[in-house]
């Protein structure tokens, strides 16, 4: 399935009555791409894809497919392979009827709507059930369903809008995995609306970070994780302790310790360090320049690692996510002095702004 | 021993509470049926009883007059043209209430439901009124020669208003609780608007459509005020099978009137069952 195309939108607002659902969002989904809109409900993700498919009209801006400008075209002519959270499958007809609606609408020749049929159904595995009704699968067969219907047309994009959000979590790896190899194979411009930043994460190329309808960051998901560029993307994308302080030295201060990294903030202002769990490091018992000491509170075993809650000497809590066996002595009650790695630091009323950090 | 004295006793007092329950769901089930067989068995039964009390002549006598077979003729065209009628423009105004946003919509829907509110002698009347003799629209029908009052027009116009609400009211909550999920799923396949309501949404609402369409039928072969009203009930001519049980009553034929009457409960029922038995059919198939 070649000759699919990219993706352009630029400029893209939608105004719902007084309410502004999409701000000035610009982004390129390359082709060949997964390009992920990650962003929790409520942030205009599904939106802009709805006005890529042609299903909103945009208020402002341009969208473009293949370096064509498609902002004025009809759903029909935009020839976008749209899969829909709750499947939309066509309740009334059997799987094989739901997969050859878009070649019977196009007119294709009965044969050919043959021959792709069967294509499909092996590609989604689900040739024993073409006779079923959508009410007759499971969630996961069901979303395979609208896979295969979106794909039927040769569409040149493919828009996918929390695929896997009405799914439970085993049967969501499964299909993402699965989604990962089909593309793989068919190397379709795909566009990934989902607020799961696993997801994001592990199937998408690109990541478009959305935030109260406007773009936080757009990039790769380890420039995403490992430089956030607000304080927005640092606690939504991966877990993060939020430390409140104050700039003094280019770092933040907060009670009598400190932690770098603030270099590009103004003294003195207040500020937040968002440092991930992953980073707290136990740094053996002896107080150095830089460490932090701390009580543990609390000891709890998740799978090869143990996450530590530790009370800060100023009062605040922090997590830490150490391997087992570096835990050694490490029981609630003690001290232990732990560093601080690759904290990000933001003003803090642009972090008051954000959704509270995900711990 | 007293633990065991206390076991009892709450035991005696559970088995008291269950028998009180189930003899207050057994009443209840006997006010059901009791109220349901006398409001409707009963005039159905005496319905029968007099038209075949003597035996199948007085329906063969019945209807090898001229007058009932005209009346059938003329109820039947009624409704079909009635049917047509409310049922191309009931769909629109269902999708217009389930699917637009204006501003006066719930005005729209209110006035949807008028002619329920209203008498159909006052339908009648108001006919009358606008289409009889010095009525507003009386001079431009007759100088085109047609005949509203006193006529079939009239007569289609009254039971058309009458029925206007059944099929909205079947099919606007359906197309509501369908959502425009699949309609958008059609259109991003390929399908134009027409192709995507035949094919997605027709089908999707057709046992609220079908419903809607029994009870239009059915109301319209069996209105009597507003038709009583508008058609002047001549013999042979604007007299339609309801009109005819009212005369036949007054003219003492008891017997013709009971088997007319008999033969319009006998269609609806038909009917209302038809559509009942293919969408449990169909339901058992295809789930839907």
């Amino acid at each position: 399935m070649s000759g699919t195309g990219s993706i352009r939108v630029e400029g893209l607002y939608k105004r719902f009555g007084d309410f502004l659902a999409v701000n000035d969002v610009t982004f390129t989904a390359e082709e060949g791409s997964i390009t992920a809109l990650l962003g929790p409900s409520g942030s205009g993700k599904s939106t802009v894809l709805r006005m890529i498919a042609g299903l909103e009209e945009p208020t402002a801006g341009r969208i473009f497919m293949e370096g064509a400008e498609h902002t004025y075209k009809s759903v029909q002519e935009r020839r976008v392979g749209f899969v829909f959270q709750h499947y939309a499958l066509f309740r009334h007809m059997t799987v094989q009827d739901n997969i050859t609606f878009g070649l019977s609408v196009r007119k294709e020749s009965k044969e050919f709507q043959k021959e792709r049929l069967s294509e499909l159904l092996e590609l989604v595995q689900l040739g024993p059930f073409r006779d079923r009704y959508p009410d007759q699968l499971s969630g996961g067969q069901r979303q395979r369903v609208a896979l295969a219907r979106a794909l039927a047309p040769r569409p040149r994009v493919l828009l996918l809008d929390e695929p896997f959000g009405a799914l439970d979590a085993r049967v969501r790896q499964e299909l993402r995995r699965w989604l990962d190899e089909l593309h793989r194979e068919l190397g379709v411009t795909s566009l990934l609306v989902t607020h799961d930043q696993e997801e994001a994460m592990e199937l998408a190329n690109t990541v478009v970070v959305m935030h109260e309808g406007g773009v936080e960051q757009v990039g790769t998901p380890a420039e995403i994780y490992d430089h956030p560029s607000t304080a927005f993307v640092a606690g939504f994308v991966g877990a993060a302790n939020v430390l409140a302080g104050h700039v003094v030295g280019g770092s933040i201060q907060f009670g009598d310790d400190r932690v770098a990294g603030a270099g590009h903030l103004e003294e003195g202002v207040a500020a937040q360090a968002f440092v991930r769990p992953h980073d707290v490091k136990l740094a053996g018992w002896e107080p150095r320049e830089g460490s932090v000491v701390a009580v543990v509170d609390r000891v709890s075993r998740l799978g090869w690692l143990s996450q530590l809650t530790l009370r800060l000497p100023d009062g605040q809590q922090l997590l830490a996510q150490v391997p087992k066996d570096e835990t050694e002595g490490v029981v609630e009650g003690v001290k232990v002095v732990v560093d601080l790695r690759n904290a990000k630091a933001f003003p803090a009323e642009a972090a008051a702004r954000s959704a509270e950090a995900v711990v | 021993m007293s633990v065991a004295a206390t076991d009892t006793r709450l035991g005696q007092e559970r088995l008291h509470q269950h028998r009180r329950r189930r003899l207050l769901r057994t009443a209840l089930l006997g006010v059901s049926l009791a109220y349901l067989a006398v409001l409707l068995l009963a005039p159905l039964a005496g319905i029968l009883w007099v038209a075949f009390r003597h035996g199948f002549g007085d329906i063969a006598q019945t209807f090898s007059q001229p007058d009932v077979r005209h009346a059938f003729l003329l109820t039947a065209i009624i409704a079909v043209v009635t049917l047509a009628v409310t049922t191309f423009f009931g769909v629109i105004v269902a999708w217009v209430l389930a699917r637009q946003r204006f501003r006066g919509k719930s005005l729209l829907n209110a006035l949807v439901d008028l002619p329920l509110a209203v008498s159909p002698v006052t339908v009648g009347l108001i006919a009358v009124l606008l289409f009889g003799r010095g009525g507003w629209f009386e001079p431009w029908f007759s100088a085109q020669g047609i005949q509203v009052i006193f006529a079939l027009p009239s007569m289609i116009m009254v039971t058309t208003f009458i029925c206007i609400p059944f099929v909205i009211r079947e099919v606007a909550p359906v197309l509501e609780e369908l959502g425009t999920s699949e309609e958008d799923a059609a259109r991003t396949l390929g399908a134009s608007s027409i192709h995507s309501f035949r094919r997605v949404t027709l089908p999707n609402i057709r046992w609220g459509l079908f419903y809607g369409i029994a009870l239009t039928t059915a109301r319209a072969i069996g209105e009597i005020g507003a038709v009583l009203i508008v058609s002047g009930s001549v013999q042979g001519q604007t007299e339609t099978a309801t009109l005819y049980i009212f005369r036949a009553l007054e003219e003492r034929q008891t017997e013709s009137a009971y088997v007319v009457a008999l033969t319009l409960a006998a269609v609806s029922v038909v009917l209302l069952g038809t559509i009942e038995f293919f969408k449990r059919r169909s339901s058992r198939r295809d789930g839907s």
